[in-house]
């Protein structure tokens, strides 16, 4: 039985005279947790935005949960595919708390003309207790710190109840507990629901230990792939930065 | 202070209009506030003001050149906005100057006296005319309408975007419904406070509210209030001072935003984070 959930073939992606994407094919299994590495533009973030149909094909196909990407569809496959970004700057004053932000990722699946009911209700609030944040939940958003923000980003991920889970270097710009921290609760999600996920990052020691595939990207293809243990050998490493690089002694260990 | 003004009729449609137009301003105000976009609001604004004055020198209904004009700039402005091929701030100063020279240019064509573009200028809520009080009555019922029945889509949008898009929200439509009413809003309330002052009350009211509190709900209510109060406010110092009713509109606007900025709970945002959160 096919359970392929993402098929790309000859992606290509351009930024005006930039070309993002060359030419990258893919295909991920269901419940598949794959590591997505490379220097900075190397083309993740838009291979992520292929996938969640913000990112505009000018040559290639994609096929995202069954559906061929064309545009028109796109905004109800949004829906459930959940996102998180890297930390990102959030005016301090802005009128929205922690509950309404992570209310948000259920406004998708319930539509226009439905407010939430008590259902989508206790969904935040268990996903609020889950993530570890629910003694937040009434604080402004904008008043978080990056690691608790990131905490919140997640929760409005899986309220979407999403079929997979992108994630953009969902560890960057935060200190070194609160990545420990994100990294594990990544990997609990991952044990407890097995969604399919892709999680990138240009920091090697960010790796989840859950991750069952590692893609390294360069100049906006797939340069190769492999098992992680196949994939972060010095000299591969190496030959990808550009730089010699030592492979980090362990990756991210699961904490719960 | 003698009431007996209340009696006629033109003070009753000024208070009426500055009811509605204090509620529709501030609540647009809000989207703008919230988004930092207060550039394209002035922008469209100008717009509104420039397709008035075409209106009134080709000798069709003002209201309509300032709607056409103002829907227009919204959908220029969008997507200059959004793609980013330019810097928004260029871009969108690029068409803020057009619009202003397209006023001028049109308000230099007219023959005669330039009395009624003059009022637009400054807007004289005092001889709103039925007609006007219909449209703005509309427009607020529009605006109201709209918020109440996508307010979640619209909360999601002004404090979260890309998160709105990543999320499935048909964002980009409820961004440009949001430059829309805006624009729906100033070519409403051209006549009563005029193409230059409008601007003030669509951001004053909701910049002060943006102060005070962290709830959009709150928001949304707090600044329809002041923008209500403001229009009140100034009809009583122009009918006392006898000053024109849109300058002492908007400067009663600009002293509740000082007051607001003053008094604002957001200013202790250290102390604030020390109160224990319940929960």
């Amino acid at each position: 039985m096919d359970n392929t959930v993402i098929k790309i073939q000859d992606a290509v992606v351009s930024y005006r005279e930039d070309v993002a994407l060359q030419g990258v094919s893919l295909q991920v299994r269901k419940g598949e947790f794959i590591g997505i590495v490379g220097p900075n533009g190397a083309g993740k973030t838009t291979l992520l935005t292929v996938i969640n149909g913000l990112g505009k094909l000018v040559h290639g196909q994609a096929w995202v949960l069954g559906s061929r990407l064309n545009g028109r569809n796109s905004i109800s496959l949004r829906k459930r595919i959940g996102y998180v970004a890297q930390v990102e700057r959030i005016d301090p004053r802005l009128p929205i708390n922690v509950r309404e932000t992570v209310m948000v990722g259920c406004y998708g699946r319930l539509g226009l003309f439905r407010r939430p009911t008590q259902v989508q209700r206790e969904t935040v609030d268990e996903v609020l207790e889950m993530v570890g944040i629910s003694h937040l939940s009434q604080r402004p958003i904008g008043h978080l710190s990056g690691g608790e923000y990131q905490r919140a980003a997640i929760a409005r991920a899986l309220v979407q109840q999403p079929e997979i889970f992108l994630l953009d270097e969902p560890t960057a710009s935060i200190d070194q507990k609160a990545q420990r921290e994100i990294l594990s609760l990544i990997q609990l999600i991952h044990r407890e629901y097995h969604t399919t996920t892709l999680f990138v990052t240009h920091d090697l020691r960010m790796l989840p230990s859950v991750c069952q595939r590692l893609i390294l990207m360069k100049d906006g293809k797939i340069w190769q792939q492999g098992s992680p243990e196949s994939m972060l050998r010095e000299e591969v490493l190496s030959q990808l930065y550009g730089a010699p690089v030592s492979v980090p002694t362990e990756i991210a260990p699961f904490q719960t | 202070m003698d009431l007996s003004i209340l009696q006629y009729h033109f003070m009753q449609n000024a208070i009426l209009a500055g009811l509605l137009g204090g509620i529709t301003c501030s609540l647009v105000g809000v989207f703008v506030v919230t988004m930092h976009l207060s550039f394209i609001g002035v922008c469209i604004a100008h717009a509104a003001f420039a397709g008035a004055l075409l209106g009134l020198w080709l000798g069709f209904n003002p209201l309509i050149g300032a709607l056409l004009f103002s829907l227009a700039s919204a959908a220029i402005i969008g997507p200059v906005a959004d793609r980013g091929e330019l810097n928004p701030d260029t871009s969108i100063g690029i068409i803020f100057s057009l619009m202003l020279g397209l006023a001028f240019l049109f308000m230099g064509l007219m023959h005669g006296a330039r009395t009624e573009a003059l009022n637009l200028f400054w807007g004289s809520i005092l001889t709103v005319t039925q007609q006007d009080i219909i449209f703005l009555a509309a427009t607020t019922g529009v605006i109201v309408g709209l918020v109440v029945v996508f307010y979640k889509e619209i909360q999601a949008v002004i404090c979260h975007r890309e998160v709105a898009l990543a999320v499935g929200i048909p964002a980009t439509v409820i961004f440009y419904g949001l430059l829309f009413s805006t624009g729906v809003t100033i070519t409403a309330s051209l006549q009563s406070i005029g193409g230059l002052l409008i601007y003030c009350l669509i951001l004053n009211p909701a910049a002060a509210a943006y102060q005070l509190t962290y709830s959009l709900k709150k928001m949304l209510l707090i600044a329809a209030a002041f923008g209500v109060i403001s229009c009140w406010a100034g009809l009583v110092a122009s009918y006392l001072l006898d000053i024109p009713s849109g300058a002492s509109i908007v400067i009663t606007s600009a002293i509740i935003f000082g007051l607001a900025t003053a008094f604002s709970p957001k200013r202790k945002v250290k102390g604030w984070q020390q109160i224990p959160l319940a929960g």
